[in-house]
């Protein structure tokens, strides 16, 4: 089973929503389309899944060119954001819904609604209907409903985005082992960052309209090819600052420099941005070599057990995020550490030249 | 894209159709009634614009015009505020709310020419409910097929009583769909009552009350069963509004032409103010 | 400006409560300071909205009392407290300017015109609503359009305390937390009462001092955002807190000692409580990967960059660690360590050690 888009455009009025795009997609693991509100990951998964006719371009299936072929004839699933079932049935009847479409025998749907409902946890829930459920199996009968079917392929456009973070957890914990090794393609488009790591598999960035890289979810965090990507893959956002090189030391403004080894030190001399996600710029001096940077913290926010500092040297802002909860104080100088072998160096075009710890 | 918009007309088509069959067919008959002259047997002759010049200089046509648009004015300004004031009075939660939608959706529910009669009966000094008792227990003379100004209240209070309901009930719905968290913030503002309809429930309800008001109007501008039946446009012309008045000259006199230049001035008049109303009422919203 | 107060409250929306499942809220009692950021945190139906419409006066208390500076409110409708209450939907006087609805609770208390206009001014730059003021208030963004119901109350000098009912609902993640540090900012500009209703940990870890944690009706615990993390005063609080959150395991309790699976396992000081249920709580920050201790499975590892969780499954429990260092593979037979100063146990869900 595959999916796959071939120089596929899309414009709406004259606005252009898709820019020249092809991609595709195997079955097994897990494709992860990652970018921000209106980046067109929606608009993708709508292209692919038939519910929007490209501009230009083909979408293929298994080899067939499935262009304006009506997503009835697809078969797919596709589950929302928001918790689409139908009000006026049992859990049940909402997950065997798609079967009594196609016509399947009626102790066949038993057998595999029950499946899916076990897979789900929703074995106790099946004679309720969907009002009398909390948010998390609301989601997870709409999940149902889009496995009991096998598909060729499962689109899940932010299916997560309305639960409580403890329910998304949990959640996303189950997803990867529920929808891997049956058979389908899995498509799952989010907003964030930490999300598409926690699942693992393989992800696109997209941004403004157009797929910057794509690759295994850990390598292209580790090595963004271009700042785009760098931007699209870190929250809180990663640090940005220009730089500019001479023989192996990097020099930032007037007071911060550090030594650069192998790759990065054969660079050519010259003008660089400096990436260096938030994590490396911790409150505490860290076990490797590090460079301090004395700021005064403008904002703070501390999730369950980690704190982000947003930080002002002069006109520079930089962000950094630590284990634990750290009790900084607004408007106060802090001391922080930022690991140079951690850098990211990237070259005038955007293109990413070196990594700190590169080798020749 | 191309094809694609094609393809879109051709969906539109028999709604296109159908449309014209009820609409555009017979008000093109009208059209062409309005410029020729007949003369019976079926033989017609050109006679231009002829018919307009004539109605719109006729003073039979400025006075019927002069009660149509008293009339309508006169009710939507009775209609609007006492269904928005019902509207507010009526309770939004609990048993009592299915009670009230009912009672107020029933004069609703009953046919025109039944409103016409019923209304009718009720006002005969002799044996109707509200004749009698004006007449003989209070001693006030009231007899609409004499006095005008008798017709006029009776037909206003008829259509009052017949077509608030419609308002109340458009007005509720739009009052309903104001989230509880309003009417807290407002209280916590320290606003008056006065101040909690004029800058929250009035604006909330407005697109409601634009519906409820172009409603109104052309219904009431277009009335014709009722005061027909009721008053049958006297005594003497007093109660003789528009649509009778039309209704008299086309099948009375069967005067085709002058009829057919009548209903399209009317018809225009209709379409204008209508638009006029909801550009005026829609403006601000951009 | 206030304190507030809340004494012996109790409340249920039943008319004839017999047991205490049939309270909403299980006796409360509480003291806010003056000008102190307060969050309300737990997840929905647990009864932070009741308790927020308790001191808002929208909610009649079934039992105690509710005091702003020692004086009894408990039965004063909401215009009568001197309070603000910023919803979870923006609500704005759509046909009246931005300006207009700044200015409106101050007009509707007789303010004059001049101290009117400069407050809402001055209110409207803090807020980066100044280039707008002339605008009417319905063609705003919903972010824009929260600002100034925040406004509304922030331009009274008279308020007591300002409540959020989680007010970031509708608005954009990526504006979230703009928004969210704005208001901090404000708090420490202006410095009256506020209290954050939320079931979100980041926004009420960031925005509060003091957290106050509610589960069932009850608070099980009250305390800045370190004191939760670390040293969480009931499993709920860990479970809730952090993600993922803390490690829940049975324990058996003999001779003073915690055993998990017949391993003796260090805690941070004394056991002082007991109970039917014994437990011992560690957050995933705190379990290592160690040559000898708990014998493990890796099930799971999900390596998110900064540090990789990883799910182990020891008997019928499974333990989630974060590793800094390399993480281990799926299936690999490990064993768990955990670190004494951050081990604790607790006793039918409380509690029930004291620091060494």
């Amino acid at each position: 089973m595959s999916l796959e888009l071939r120089n596929v455009t899309k414009k709406v009025g004259g606005e252009t929503h898709i820019y020249e795009t092809s991609i595709s997609f195997d079955v097994g693991g897990f494709n992860i389309l990652l970018g921000a509100t209106n980046a067109g990951k929606s608009t993708l998964i709508k292209l692919m899944a038939g519910l929007e006719k490209p501009s230009s371009g083909e979408v293929w299936v298994d080899g067939d060119n499935v262009t304006g072929v009506s997503p009835q004839k697809r078969n797919i699933a596709l589950v929302h954001q928001f918790f689409v079932n139908y009000p006026h049935m049992t859990v049940f009847e909402n997950i065997a819904s798609p079967l009594r479409v196609q016509g399947i025998a009626k102790s066949e749907v038993e057998a595999r609604v029950e499946e899916a409902a076990n897979i789900l946890q929703l074995g106790p829930m099946l004679k309720r209907r969907p009002q009398e459920l909390s948010g998390g199996q609301q989601q997870r009968t709409a999940l149902a409903r889009a496995i009991v079917k096998k598909s060729k392929a499962i689109f899940l456009d932010e299916p997560l985005a309305n639960l409580d973070y403890k329910l998304r957890e949990e959640l996303r914990e189950q997803l990867p082992a529920l929808l891997s090794g049956r058979g389908t393609v899995v498509i799952y488009a989010t907003s964030e960052p930490t999300e598409a790591l926690l699942l693992g598999g393989r992800t696109a960035l997209v941004y403004e309209g157009r797929i910057t890289q794509m690759g295994g979810t850990t390598e292209i965090y580790r090595t963004p090819s271009n700042l785009t990507s760098a931007r699209v893959f870190s929250d809180p956002p990663i640090n940005l600052a220009p730089v500019t090189k001479r023989g192996d030391r990097v020099f930032l403004g007037e007071h911060l420099s550090w030594t650069v080894f192998e790759k990065a030190a054969a660079l050519p001399d010259g003008s660089y941005t400096v990436g260096i996600r938030p994590h490396f710029v911790t409150p505490t001096e860290p076990l490797d070599r590090s460079v301090a940077l004395r700021g005064r913290v403008q904002i703070t926010e501390l999730s369950g057990s980690e704190s982000i500092a947003h930080f002002a040297i002069g006109e520079q802002t930089w962000v950094s995020l630590a284990t634990g909860i750290h009790a900084y104080r607004v408007g106060e100088e802090h001391e922080f550490h930022m690991i140079p072998g951690q850098c990211f160096y990237f070259a005038e075009n955007g293109e990413l030249a070196a990594k700190g710890r590169d080798h020749v | 894209m191309k094809t694609e918009t094609q393809r879109g007309w051709l969906f539109v088509l028999p709604v296109l159709a159908l449309v014209a069959f009820n609409a555009l067919v017979p008000l093109m008959t009208v059209v062409n009634y309005s410029v020729q002259e007949t003369f019976g047997n079926n033989q017609f002759f050109w006679h231009g614009l002829g018919w307009f010049s004539d109605i719109l200089r006729s003073e039979r046509f400025h006075a019927a015009l002069g009660r149509q648009l008293f009339f309508t004015a006169t009710i939507l300004a009775i209609e609007v505020p006492l269904g928005v004031a019902i509207a507010l009075a009526m309770p939004r939660k609990g048993i009592w709310v299915p009670v009230c939608l009912v009672l107020m959706a029933l004069p609703l529910l009953i046919p025109w020419n039944v409103v016409g009669a019923m209304w009718n009966i009720f006002t005969l000094p002799d044996i109707g409910l509200l004749g009698y008792t004006l007449n003989t227990t209070l001693g006030i003379n009231y007899n609409m097929t004499q006095s005008p100004v008798a017709a006029w209240a009776t037909i206003i209070v008829m259509d009052v009583w017949h077509w608030t309901s419609l308002v109340v009930l458009l007005a509720y719905a739009g009052l309903i769909s104001i989230p509880e968290a309003y009417y807290q913030a407002a209280k916590i503002d320290g606003a008056s009552n006065w101040s909690v309809f004029r800058y929250i429930q009035l604006p909330k309800m407005k697109r409601v009350l634009t519906i409820a008001v172009l409603l109104r109007f052309m219904d009431s501008f277009n009335i014709y069963t009722e005061p027909f039946v009721l008053t049958g446009g006297g005594p003497g012309n007093s109660t003789t509004l528009l649509s009778i008045d039309l209704v008299k000259v086309a099948l009375g006199q069967f005067d085709l032409g002058p009829a057919a230049a009548m209903s399209l001035i009317y018809f225009a008049i209709t379409l204008a103010v209508s638009w006029l109303f909801y550009t005026l009422m829609t403006k601000d919203e951009s | 400006m206030s304190r507030i107060a809340l004494r012996k409250l109790r409340h249920s929306y039943m008319k004839a409560p017999s047991s205490p499942e049939d309270y909403a809220l299980k006796e409360i009692d509480l003291e806010w300071a003056d000008g102190g950021a307060y969050a309300l945190l737990g997840p929905s139906g647990c009864g932070k909205s009741t308790l927020l419409n308790i001191i808002s006066g929208l909610l009649v208390p079934s039992e105690g009392q509710v005091l702003f500076n020692d004086e009894d409110v408990t039965s004063l409708p909401p215009d009568k407290r001197n309070i603000a209450q910023v919803f979870q939907f923006p609500v704005i006087y759509d046909t009246m300017s931005v300006y207009d609805n700044l200015a409106f609770p101050l007009r509707n208390r007789g303010v004059a015109h001049d101290a009117v206009d400069t407050r809402v001014r001055e209110i409207a730059e803090m807020l980066e609503l100044g280039d707008w003021l002339k605008v009417r208030a319905s063609n705003l963004a919903p972010d824009n359009k929260q600002k100034i119901s925040m406004g509304r109350g922030l331009v009274r000098d008279d308020v007591n305390v300002i409540m959020f009912d989680k007010p970031l609902t509708v608005i954009d993640p990526e504006l979230k937390w703009k928004l969210r540090s704005k208001l901090k900012e404000l708090h420490q500009r202006i410095a009256v009462t506020m209290i954050y209703v939320t079931h979100d940990q980041t926004e009420a870890l960031t925005f509060a001092d003091q957290v106050v944690v509610m589960q069932d009706g009850v608070v099980v615990q009250i305390g800045t955002p370190v004191e939760l993390f670390e040293r969480p005063q009931h499993t709920f609080v860990g479970h809730f807190i952090g993600s993922p959150g803390m490690n829940i395991l049975p324990c058996e309790v003999s001779g003073g000692r915690a055993v998990f699976r017949g391993h003796p396992v260090a805690l941070e000081g004394p056991i002082t409580g007991s109970g039917a249920r014994m437990e011992i709580g560690v957050r995933p920050e705190f379990v290592k990967i160690e040559s000898e201790g708990i014998p493990a499975v890796i099930e799971r590892v999900a390596d998110i960059g900064r540090h990789t969780v990883v799910e182990a499954r020891a008997g019928d429990e499974t333990v989630n660690a974060i590793i800094s260092s390399e993480p281990p593979q799926v299936g690999e037979e490990v064993h768990l360590g955990f670190e004494p100063a951050q081990t604790r146990v607790y006793a039918d869900g409380w509690i029930a050690t004291e620091k060494g």
